[in-house]
């Protein structure tokens, strides 16, 4: 039997909750003291997603960068993957908040969108 | 001169939101003074996501959330001077500012909203010995470096504080390819939402050393290394415990003071807790009609209360301009007890109108789990509020109903005690 330690982020509490695994499936959950626990570390024990914040070069941008995100959350394991690809990447001002400046980021079907609008820097 | 119904200094959110609840009451003439080139304060530059669960109901990044406002505010006729640094206000609420096309500014605000915000303290205030090399800098410099300016600060990090700015950059650092050694925290808990230590620092096994401090710092022109110690209850450096860890950069996240030297040049007392000045329930300071807000007034940690907090000052200020306010007869002291460290606000001064609760913020001394807020006159209970948990980064808020507050109270405690028997009390 394996035990993965989860702690909820659900509320200041942190509780620790431990999820029992054996052959692939969950067999026992115990730590949390509310609903929102334990389906936190279902969740978090299945399938880890996170929304990735990052920034994006700009050129002739009133400032060099456009901060972004995804869309959606992505499984946690892909964040660094797609901080390759986002790092490779230019866009020309002006950038528009929700432009969709990436589309489908490592085959997940979510976006990499702005969140910020960036006008042309003055006189270009 | 020219006269303003209202003069706003600084264009963060809570500043916005103030200048836009008193439009949105009816109040002209109003000009907003931010000293960057930018408007929206620190939010641009908090590109993470968390923000907005409470005022919108729903997840943005820093930018996102100040584009709320932003967008609202350019769709008014509110009048925003930006580049432009106040160097003085006075007791007649006269202004002066300064910036590069208009030279010396003077004018008057029939009311003033201080909306400065805070800044970060830094090395000389926590004082780490040792040489003076580049590489040691805020997280908040750090993050604007990154996110807003396109520079990475170095390459081999160690941050020292765990609030959530230092978590939050601790991960940015570490997305962006630095080597982050570890966050220190000389207290026995992170100061940081346990969600930031979760995301920030287990998601990629950064370390978060609890009880740790830097007592040295090495390095001719960038900085080489640091010593970290452990620390006892006491904050005493236990020997024997040092070690030098190899970095090219350090990140203070060390906590952040209300930027109040203008406030202290109107001769406005600050609170000792806060470092703000004192206000009653609409904000308004010991001066009719200048007002404070946000983290100029304490420092928050969620920016939708600073939003909400703000909205009350623009509206009480547009009441004030618009005479819809009545004194009480007596003022009613609001005053933290047991494991609390301050109120704000500090006094109730006006008839509550429509008014059917007064929303307190406050602060409490340590973790506590299952506790009751109370309000009391002398030993008489006015309302009791329960919490499951309360933590001292997080700010606790509890409304108190205006029917149960009577005449005769002139003094009321609050109080944060453990909700059994109760022996949890003080240290
Ligand atoms: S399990 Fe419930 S009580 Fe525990 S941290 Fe999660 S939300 Fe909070």
């Amino acid at each position: 039997m394996e035990k993965n330690d989860i702690i909820c982020t659900g509320c200041p509490k942190g509780c620790r909750v431990t999820v029992e695994v054996e052959n692939e499936e969950i067999v026992n959950i115990e730590g949390y003291e509310c609903p929102t626990g334990k389906k936190y570390a279902i969740d978090e024990y299945k399938n880890p997603t996170r929304i990735l914040p990052t920034t994006i070069r700009v050129k002739n941008g009133e400032f060099p960068l456009v901060p972004v995100k995804t869309a959606e959350p992505i499984p946690k394991a892909l964040l660094i993957k797609a901080m390759n690809i986002i790092a490779k990447k230019e866009v020309k001002a002006p950038v528009k908040i929700g432009d969709v400046l990436i589309q489908d980021i490592l085959n997940t079907g979510v976006n990499i969108v702005a969140t910020r609008n960036i006008d042309k820097k003055a006189g270009v | 001169m020219k006269v303003y119904n209202m003069v706003v200094i600084g264009a963060g959110p809570a500043g916005i939101a103030a200048a836009l609840e008193a439009k949105k009451n009816g109040i002209d003439d109003i000009l907003v003074v931010e000293r960057d080139e930018y408007i929206g304060g620190i939010l641009p530059q908090c590109i993470h996501n968390g923000f907005g669960l409470e005022y919108f109901g729903q997840e943005l990044t820093g930018p996102e959330y100040a584009f709320e406002f932003i967008k609202e505010l350019k769709e008014t006729d509110i009048e925003v001077l930006t580049e432009t640094m106040v160097l003085d206000v006075d007791k007649n609420k006269v202004i002066t500012a300064l910036n590069r096309k208009d030279g010396v500014i003077r004018v008057k605000g029939k009311t003033i909203i201080l909306a400065m915000g805070c800044r970060e303290r830094t090395r000389e205030n926590i004082k780490i010995p040792g040489d003076r090399p580049s590489g040691i800098l805020s997280a908040g410099t750090a993050q604007r470096y990154t996110n807003i300016e396109g520079y990475m600060p170095g390459e081999k990090v160690v941050i020292l504080g765990s609030g959530d700015i230092g978590l939050i950059m601790a991960r940015r650092m570490k997305l962006e390819g630095a080597d982050v050694k570890a966050v220190l925290e000389i207290m026995p808990f992170s100061s940081g939402l346990v969600r930031n230590k979760v995301q920030c620092l287990d998601d990629f096994d950064i370390p978060l050393k609890l009880q740790h401090t830097i007592t040295r710092i090495e390095g001719k022109e960038r900085l080489k290394r640091v010593q970290v110690a452990q620390v006892d209850k006491d904050f005493n450096v236990i020997k024997g415990s040092e070690e030098w860890v190899n970095c090219d950069t350090l990140l203070l996240s060390v906590g952040l003071i209300p930027e109040n030297e203008l406030t202290k040049a109107m001769d406005l007392k600050l609170h000792p807790v806060t470092g703000g000045t004192f206000v009653n329930e609409n904000r308004e300071t010991n001066i009719e009609g200048v007002y404070a807000a946000g983290n100029v007034l304490h420092v928050h940690d969620l920016v939708d209360w600073v939003s909400e907090e703000a909205e009350i000052a623009g509206e009480a200020a547009a009441n004030y301009l618009n005479d819809n306010l009545t004194k009480r007869k007596t003022k009613i002291k609001i005053s933290p007890d047991r494991n609390v460290t301050y109120t704000v606000p500090q006094k109730i001064e006006y008839e509550f109108g429509d008014k059917n609760f007064i929303k307190i913020f406050m602060r409490v001394t340590k973790p506590i789990e299952n506790v009751k807020v109370n309000f009391k006159y002398k030993d008489e209970n006015i309302v009791s509020f329960p919490k499951k948990i309360v933590m001292p980064g997080e700010m606790v808020t509890a409304n108190l109903p205006t029917a149960l507050i009577k005449d005769h109270m002139k003094e009321i405690k609050v109080s944060i005690v453990k909700k059994e028997g109760e022996t949890n009390g003080k240290k």
